[in-house]
């Protein structure tokens, strides 16, 4: 279907049931109730989910398949919000506009930076795209105020001509698909349960799906192999006539617009820019996300993505009030104990947390939560047969690959 | 006139001449050669021929056209494939893979943006690779990672992979080297079926007597930069200059 194999139609249509009934799987606990705290259905968070899910697929093209390491893609997130605040300052409040002019704009520095940092490879190349989102963030930051607002970010304002829209009566305008604006959430009650439906999140659903289908075409694309083979030995690339330069620069591109069009969804949720989206903590993260996902598997990126962005939102709003309900039955000198032993995990402590855990992972898991899901899949495959079944299985196995 | 045409080239590393004057040509279809003791500027005259150096002076000219300034992608374009000393292979891709890469590259050029095609669906390149694999006898490896292969089996996949661009001249360097004597024998019934099968140009360069020995048809001596004596192999064999340069002093 759609030009896919038939695991990886499988693998998107899973994703795409998973993103339609996010709101519902993401808030298991009724509202109210003492886990409610870990429900991390409400759209904020969901649109967070998908959209940095959007800035690791795109990532994940350029250091999944060629390994090229780049520490700025924050840049191209920062550029496509600051595209798309324009847009809906100058043109329409319509997201449309504001989006294609983010991916735009975030393709055309991602050839610039691009051009000159793929004239090196390895540590260098790194150190070039964390120097160009550095400087980005500067320029962002106090040069460029009249474009970017310095550091007060850059906001809509009443006074904004918006040619299409006409100015407004009132108060600030929404960020409006045709009419539906993003904010716009329906709440449906099913007993203790409480779900949030936003138009918002649903629309950077479905652009997240569009990006992950692209991003699996290019995977089993001759292009793709080549980008992997770029990874592997550029010296037998360019003894076998294949000029490397062009393919490492198409997947810059490529994952710099994808970074663009996230940016762009941010600034058509929250329509606000500020220079902080382009620093290097930015562009560590979505390096983290692909990482802890799996580098260089399809749906790893998004997986890491939704961790962190999990841990960041859920694990940091625990405090010590909230530990102490929990162990409310332990007498109360081990009571407080153990809140002081958990403390540090939790609150603003959630950077340990994650830190240690992505520690596990990389140690443990080198392929990232993609891995460690395989290892359970077979670890339960295995124990369903006899001993000499797995042969056969194995069989199967590579017939089926070929 | 040859295919491969060295016309008094010249290369200095600082104070060292490493090449000095050196003519060479390569007729069409026929196994050239090139010897001599280590430091002879073997390697830098290869590299010299792929665009990883360029010649201080003189020309290099491949059927009709000027190699000098170009890059080894579009050398590589023009017909010439190399086999390097260790081989060179897409490790972490499968064998099949592997063989696809130089298929695509010999159909669309030095880059396409085809990144909305699939990859399953081109069965001309598949059906070329698996042919070219067949003729090697590895079309049962196919699906394995080419970092997984024997060191002779890397060898053969690398052969692979230059034979199925066709190249007008296939250029070898020390395609031995580090062999143990049963890998070396393989390797070279490998390059005579290679040979016995089609129409194909193939430098060497070597240092194993017997390899040069079983392969060439002709032999060019490089002895401080500087080319020897150009000879059949029979004729290289006694040569005086050849045994006193080559051989060494101890065996004279």
């Amino acid at each position: 279907m759609l030009g896919l194999e038939r695991k990886d139609t499988l693998l998107l249509i899973v994703v795409a049931a998973i993103t339609l009934f996010a709101p519902i799987i993401l808030n298991p606990f009724p509202a109210g109730s003492a886990l409610a705290q870990f429900n991390a259905g409400y759209p904020d968070l969901m649109q967070r989910f998908v959209i940095f899910g959007i800035f690791a697929i795109g990532f994940n093209i350029l250091f999944g398949l060629t390994g090229y390491l780049s520490f700025g893609h924050a840049a191209f997130l920062g550029i496509g919000s600051y595209s798309a605040v324009w847009m809906f300052k100058l043109l329409s409040m319509n997201v449309i506009p504001a989006i294609i002019l983010s991916i735009v704009m975030a393709g055309l520095f991602a050839l610039v930076i691009g051009f000159v940092s793929l004239r090196r490879s390895g540590i260098y190349f790194s150190i070039l795209t964390l120097a160009f989102a550095q400087m980005s963030y500067n320029l962002a930051y106090s040069v460029l105020t009249p474009v970017t607002n310095g550091e007060t970010g850059l906001q809509l304002t009443l006074s904004d001509p918006r040619i299409l829209d006409g100015a407004s009566t009132g108060g600030l305008p929404v960020t409006s698909l045709f009419g539906a604006e993003m904010r716009d959430t329906t709440t449906l009650f099913v007993g203790p349960w409480s779900w949030d439906f936003s138009v918002g999140y649903y629309f950077s659903a479905a652009l997240m799906l569009v990006a992950f289908y692209l991003s699996v075409r290019i995977f089993r694309s001759p292009f793709g192999m080549m980008l992997r083979a770029v990874k592997s030995n550029q010296q037998r690339m360019n003894y076998t006539g294949l000029n490397t330069r062009p393919y490492t620069l198409a997947a810059f591109v490529i994952s710099g617009m994808y970074a663009g069009l996230a940016g762009g969804l941010l600034a058509a949720m929250d329509p606000l820019a500020g220079a902080d989206r382009m620093q290097w903590t930015a562009s560590g993260e979505v390096v983290l996300m692909t990482i802890l996902g799996g580098a260089g598997t399809l749906i790893g990126p998004v997986l890491g993505a939704g961790f962190i962005k999990y841990f960041e939102n859920i694990f940091s709003k625990i405090n010590d009030g909230i530990l102490h309900q929990w162990f409310a039955f332990m007498p109360d000198g081990l009571e407080n104990v153990m809140v002081a032993v958990i403390h540090p995990f939790i609150g603003k402590g959630w950077h340990l947390t994650l830190g240690i855990m992505f520690m596990l992972v990389v140690i443990f898991l080198p392929g990232g939560l993609v891995e460690g899901a395989q290892r359970t899949g077979r670890l339960f495959r295995r124990r369903d047969r006899n001993a000499d079944h797995v042969e056969s299985d194995a069989a199967r196995q590579r017939a089926a690959a070929e | 006139m040859g295919i491969l045409e060295v016309k008094g080239v010249n290369k200095r590393f600082g104070g060292l001449q490493a090449l000095g004057d050196v003519n060479l040509s390569v007729k069409e279809n026929t196994v050239h050669a090139i010897i001599g003791p280590n430091g002879a500027g073997k390697s830098t005259l290869l590299n010299c021929l792929v665009g990883k150096l360029i010649p201080d002076s003189g020309s290099v000219m491949f059927d009709g056209q000027s190699v000098l300034g170009r890059k080894p992608h579009e050398i590589n374009q023009m017909g010439i494939s190399r086999v390097f000393q260790t081989p060179e292979i897409f490790a972490d891709l499968s064998v099949l893979e592997n063989v696809m890469i130089p298929c695509f590259a010999r159909r669309d050029g030095a880059f396409r943006l085809h990144a909305y095609e699939t990859v399953r669906r081109e069965a001309g390149i598949r059906e070329q690779a698996e042919a070219m694999l067949a003729d090697v006898n590895m079309a049962d490896k196919r699906h394995m990672t080419a970092a997984s292969l024997s060191r002779g089996d890397k060898r053969r996949l690398e052969m692979a992979m230059c034979l199925v661009q066709t190249p007008k001249l296939l250029l070898l360097d020390e395609p031995t080297a580090g062999m143990a004597r049963a890998d070396t024998n393989n390797t070279i019934e490998l390059l005579k079926e290679i040979k016995a099968k089609r129409d194909i140009t193939m430098c060497i360069i070597e240092h194993d007597m017997h390899v040069v020995f079983s392969l060439a048809e002709r032999i060019t001596v490089l002895a401080q930069g500087t080319p020897l004596v150009e000879e059949t192999p029979e004729n290289i064999k006694g040569h005086p200059k050849v045994r006193e340069a080559y051989l060494g002093e101890a065996q004279v």
